[in-house]
């Protein structure tokens, strides 16, 4: 397994890691304040190619891999991680669907423009009672001559109101739990299809968060991804690449977590010493970087795996959950070296604080990756000692 | 136009640069290396010269460094410059500003020039020479430290602007010529994740000193570094504290007479 970085990764990470010190510092902080989308940032990432990083030459993308999405949402992840959410969708969900499941017309209408950025793809699954639960999604999907009728509603969609391209999982056949469900790709200028409830979340305020509503939506029958029953096995296999860009995003977290409680600790005294003078800091520094090299090998390992085009289910899911659960004690140690000024807003750790927290619950919360990786250990067992 | 851009690789402006032990040159190890940033000023203004004149204008980074200096070539690359030459001999190491200059001007004339753009100066050995003793050698103009530059619309003369103390200078020259490039005359731009893959497939030209015809070292024997030093540590701070900022000023008085003696 290859852990260090081609001429060309390292170059990708320097030209990612100049622009978010630059660029998007400049702009995060009122973009987190007023929870505001910042379209300038999204036009400047998209003309750094940074939309469309796995899509192949011909559609217009790069073809750089999951690897290289890593480093590039950790990069972004470690100046603003609400801004890594959009780019971790559209890339290793809505890209990676319809370049996977789209029929030829539908890659040479769709991706494009996704690949520039100029159309932003996200990803519409969870609905009230259908998360973690996959097979409980209820939306409904009617077929009626060469269309689909959609009714029913999305929640929590990440950047949904500023969609070009949506990947909607629907039900087409009540009958079946796991075969009765359908992708399908949907314009939010199709008749019927309207932008819901706006949440108020506790982090991640640059990202908007919306329900997408569906009233007798008309979609053609071309815009159904692979085919009319494949809505679960397509949902199912976008997990992992979804998985290793969140386990990315949390390490670019904890990686400011380390970096901002060190900086600080040093220049901080007490009792005539810098923080970083005394074991019990210390002791919190080594373990904020050990952590962190640990969950970044394992996002590493789940990277390489992926882009060598084998299964890596659950190597995904661990650096998903180690690299969630490391990022949210570096970010609490971290306010603790701060003290009370970490508590303000006037420490950007105040908000690495909060944007931290959901890593741990969403693209799968740490209890669906733990049965995930439980499943996989346990069936490798049930294969090398059969009962 | 035949537009060539110089490019040095020299240590990441945030690196801590310490002397080796034997004092012929710095520690590598961990240092991170990057395009020296006043050759990137020179490389947008290579490129946005391109660009406007769209006449299919080529823009080759030349660069006379170690094998490593790869790298930074091809960030130029991915940058947008069409192609380079990299001049890579074992004989160019810890060499002077007169060296580089003569492979410099013979890897230029080879390719074929009608105007060059560098960085004022090197940020490592900051020695800003290299690019008078080019001029000199490929007997053409140069106008140091750019900030506006403005080429002719027959691309025989450029107006440019130096920023001096107090103000700007105004100067024109005819072209060919060399333009040294300081901080304000453009924005570099990025090497964009397309750029990179396009590098890919851009060729660089590597020449060794046989390459170019050159026999020897040559300006070996005009200067010559002798030793690396790393600075003398510097004298230990006191700090005189006292509960009154009076008894603290009577205190220093006192030390600097009796002890430092001078005052």
């Amino acid at each position: 397994m290859r852990f260090q970085f081609s001429d060309e990764e390292r170059m990708i990470q320097k030209t990612v890691r100049d622009f978010a010190s630059k660029e998007l510092a400049a702009v995060v902080e009122i973009a987190n304040r007023d929870g505001l989308f910042q379209e300038e940032i999204y036009g400047k990432m998209a003309g750094l190619g940074l939309m469309g990083i796995t899509v192949p030459e011909e559609y217009g993308g790069v073809n750089f891999g999951t690897f290289c999405l890593a480093v590039v949402l950790e990069e972004i992840s470690r100046v603003c991680p609400s801004t890594a959410v959009a780019v971790s969708v559209h890339n290793s969900l809505a890209n990676h669907i319809v370049l996977a499941y789209g029929s030829g017309d539908l890659k040479a209408k769709y991706l494009p423009g996704m690949a520039s950025g100029g159309t932003i793809g996200v990803y519409a699954l969870t609905e009230p009672d259908a998360g973690s639960d996959v097979s409980a999604i209820r939306m409904s999907a009617v077929r009626k001559g060469h269309e689909y009728i959609l009714n029913g509603s999305k929640i929590f969609i990440s950047t949904g109101d500023r969609a070009g391209v949506i990947i909607v999982i629907a039900r087409t056949d009540p009958g079946s739990r796991t075969r009765g469900l359908t992708a399908f790709l949907v314009e939010p200028a199709f008749p019927g299809f309207s932008i819901g409830k706006v949440e108020h979340k506790m982090g991640m305020k640059a990202s908007t968060t919306v329900e997408l509503v569906f009233e007798d939506c008309r979609v053609p029958e071309a815009n159904v991804l692979g085919r009319e029953g494949m809505g679960m096995q397509i949902a199912l296999g976008s997990l992992d690449g979804g998985r290793i860009g969140i386990a990315s995003q949390a390490l670019g977290i904890a990686q400011t977590a380390l970096d901002e409680a060190v900086l600080f600790g040093r220049e901080r005294m007490q009792f005539g010493k810098r923080l970083v003078d005394f074991q019990m800091t210390q002791a919190k520094i080594a373990d904020m970087a050990t952590n962190l090299d640990a969950a970044r090998l394992l996002v590493y390992r789940a990277a390489r795996m992926r882009d060598a085009g084998g299964k890596c289910s659950k190597e995904a899911s661990m650096a998903k959950l180690f690299a969630s659960r490391i990022a949210n004690d570096a970010v609490y140690d971290s306010m603790q070296i701060h003290g009370g000024v970490g508590y303000t807003e006037e420490f950007r750790i105040e908000r690495f604080f909060r944007d931290a927290r959901v890593t741990e619950i969403y693209e799968g919360t740490s209890e669906i990756q733990r049965l995930v990786i439980a499943r996989e250990v346990l069936e490798e067992y049930e294969q090398m000692y059969p009962v | 136009m035949k537009i060539i851009v110089l490019l040095k690789r020299v240590p990441d402006t945030e690196a801590k640069i310490l002397i080796n032990q034997e004092g012929t040159g710095i520690r590598e190890d961990g240092v991170k290396f990057v395009i020296n940033p006043h050759d990137e000023y020179g490389i947008e203004e290579g490129l946005k010269l391109k660009e406007k004149l769209a006449d299919g204008s080529k823009v080759t980074v030349v660069c006379a460094g170690p094998e490593e200096s790869t790298e930074v070539i091809r960030t130029a690359l991915a940058m947008g410059a069409d192609d380079a030459v990299h001049v890579c001999d074992p004989a160019l190491s810890n060499s002077n500003p007169f060296t580089i200059a003569e492979v410099l001007a013979k890897a230029i004339s080879a390719e074929g020039f009608d105007i060059i753009f560098c960085g004022k100066q090197g940020i490592d050995d900051d020695m800003a020479q290299v690019q008078g003793i080019l001029a000199e050698k490929l007997d053409i103009p140069q106008v140091n430290n750019a900030t506006v530059f403005e080429m002719a619309g027959d691309c025989r003369s450029a107006k440019l602007s130096r920023r001096i103390e107090g103000g700007d200078e105004k100067v024109e020259t005819s072209m060919p010529a060399i333009i040294s490039c300081d901080k304000g005359l453009n924005e570099p731009r990025y090497a964009s994740l397309p750029g990179i893959m396009k590098a890919k497939k851009k060729e660089i030209r590597k020449k060794s000193l046989a390459d170019l015809g050159i026999e020897g070292i040559p300006g070996a024997g005009r200067s010559r570094i002798l030793k690396w030093l790393p600075l003398p540590k510097g004298g230990e701070c006191r700090i005189v504290a006292a509960e009154e900022t009076a008894d603290a000023v009577r205190e220093l008085a006192r030390l600097l007479r009796e002890e430092a003696k001078v005052i």
